[in-house]
């Protein structure tokens, strides 16, 4: 087979190729999806995260602001401390709450913010004080079952 | 006595022979490395070796890919269905073939298809004579015959993975959407959402890359080493299938242990 043949063959390999590797990478991946670039970090302390883990997504009405940077273990006060990486596009005020949701049944966990009413933003290091734990099946049982028992007598 | 020493020879001789092979291969591929700058001032050697190892292979990775993205479809729909959530199947067919399927398939028809070819090619060459001669002509076989397909293999492996991944998402797309009827949005998001660029797609093509790597030199080292005779040629192809699918396999086992924890 002479050379100039070849050469086109190969051509249209490696052009298929990298058709496919780009369409593995927009329309099956997330990488056109996740455009969160410039991030600000702020930081927030849970009793319990529950599930959560790192890259876990952080919305905001439900709409993706950011990503779970890292979770710590705090052993002085023995809580977990979560870094969050928000989009430098979305402010929240001070006192935003953060809750852990867990999305479906059995989806993964995310955290939910909910604006305040603070005049001031959150900036890089701020610490989101309000926060409510993930729900733990258990527990949740458990206070049902006492707050039944305690009704029957 | 006699037969158990016998039988602790041949342990011995078992294990010595496959050390030896283990060092002439891994001798073989520093030589491939050191030759390959030669062989790149020829670069049209390459270049034919990826027509005939990743052109060739191109219909027997689309149509494979094709059924075993649909298989993923109709299977997965039927266990998802139970649990109300076929729409879900988007994200299982993706992930199966982007994480496992795409490069572990594509390594074992690519082994069965190109390293089979490549050993017997080699193979039949040194038989010949052709490698001798080519020494006599002061030609090292290793820059004129070995690097180019290692190269080849290397280049075209990849990409037959990634084609592979691709065509059998749309094999899954075919039978998800279009027959059974599945969401198409939700199919397309639930994926967008779930397949991570940098920890799947990424992950998939590292792995790719080391089939590619361990299936071409198994082959091109079978076919350097084989007895030239019919026999030993015939011989060396089948271990090149043979070992190259259990290299595959293996490696795909370590390579996941590390990447998907």
């Amino acid at each position: 087979m002479e050379r100039a043949k070849i050469d086109i063959w190969v051509g249209i390999l490696v052009a298929l190729g990298i058709a496919a590797f780009f369409a593995l990478a927009t329309k099956v991946g997330n990488l056109t999806s996740n455009d969160i670039r410039e991030t600000y970090t702020v930081l927030a302390h849970f009793e319990n995260i529950g599930g959560l883990k790192p890259r876990a997504p952080i919305k905001g009405a439900g709409v993706v602001v950011g990503r779970v940077k890292s979770i710590v273990f705090n052993t002085e006060a023995y809580h977990a401390i979560v870094e969050l990486d928000i989009d430098k596009r979305y402010v929240f005020p001070k006192d935003t709450f953060a809750n852990i949701y867990t999305s479906g049944l059995l989806g993964e966990q995310y955290i939910g913010l909910e604006a305040g009413g603070d005049e001031n933003n959150l900036v890089e290091g701020d610490l989101i004080t309000y926060t409510q734990d993930a729900v733990v099946l258990e527990k949740l049982i458990s206070q049902f079952l006492y707050s039944k028992a305690s009704e029957e007598d | 006595m006699n037969k158990l020493i016998n039988f602790f020879g041949n342990i011995g001789f078992a294990v010595r022979s496959r050390l030896y092979r283990l060092g002439a291969g891994t001798r073989l591929f520093f030589l491939t490395l050191i030759y390959s700058a030669d062989s790149f001032k020829r670069i049209h050697l390459t270049i034919r070796e990826v027509y005939f190892t990743g052109v060739l292979s191109l219909v027997i990775i689309v149509v494979s890919a094709f059924f075993v993205g649909m298989v993923l479809g109709l299977q997965g729909y039927y266990t998802l269905e139970k649990y109300g959530s076929s729409e879900a199947i988007g994200v299982l067919v993706a992930l199966a073939l982007v994480r496992e399927l795409g490069p572990v398939v594509t390594a074992l028809l690519f082994a069965g298809r190109a390293g089979t070819a490549i050993t017997a090619e080699i193979g039949l060459m040194k038989a010949t004579e052709q490698l001798s001669a080519m020494e006599m002509m002061a030609v090292s076989p290793v820059a004129r015959i070995i690097a180019p397909r290692f190269w080849a293999g290397m280049i075209s492996m990849p990409i037959l993975a990634t084609i592979f991944s691709m065509v059998g998402i749309l094999g899954g797309y075919f039978i998800a959407v279009l027959v059974i009827g599945v969401d198409e949005g939700a199919f397309w998001s639930q994926m967008q959402a779930n397949v991570d660029f940098s920890n799947d797609i990424v992950d998939g093509a590292i792995k790719s890359v080391v089939f590619g790597f361990a299936c071409t030199i198994i082959a091109l080292f079978e076919g350097f080493d084989a007895p030239p005779t019919a026999e030993g040629v015939s011989r060396a192809t089948t271990r090149t299938v043979v070992i190259s699918s259990l290299a595959v396999l293996g490696l795909d086992f370590i390579l996941t242990s590390f990447m998907f924890v």
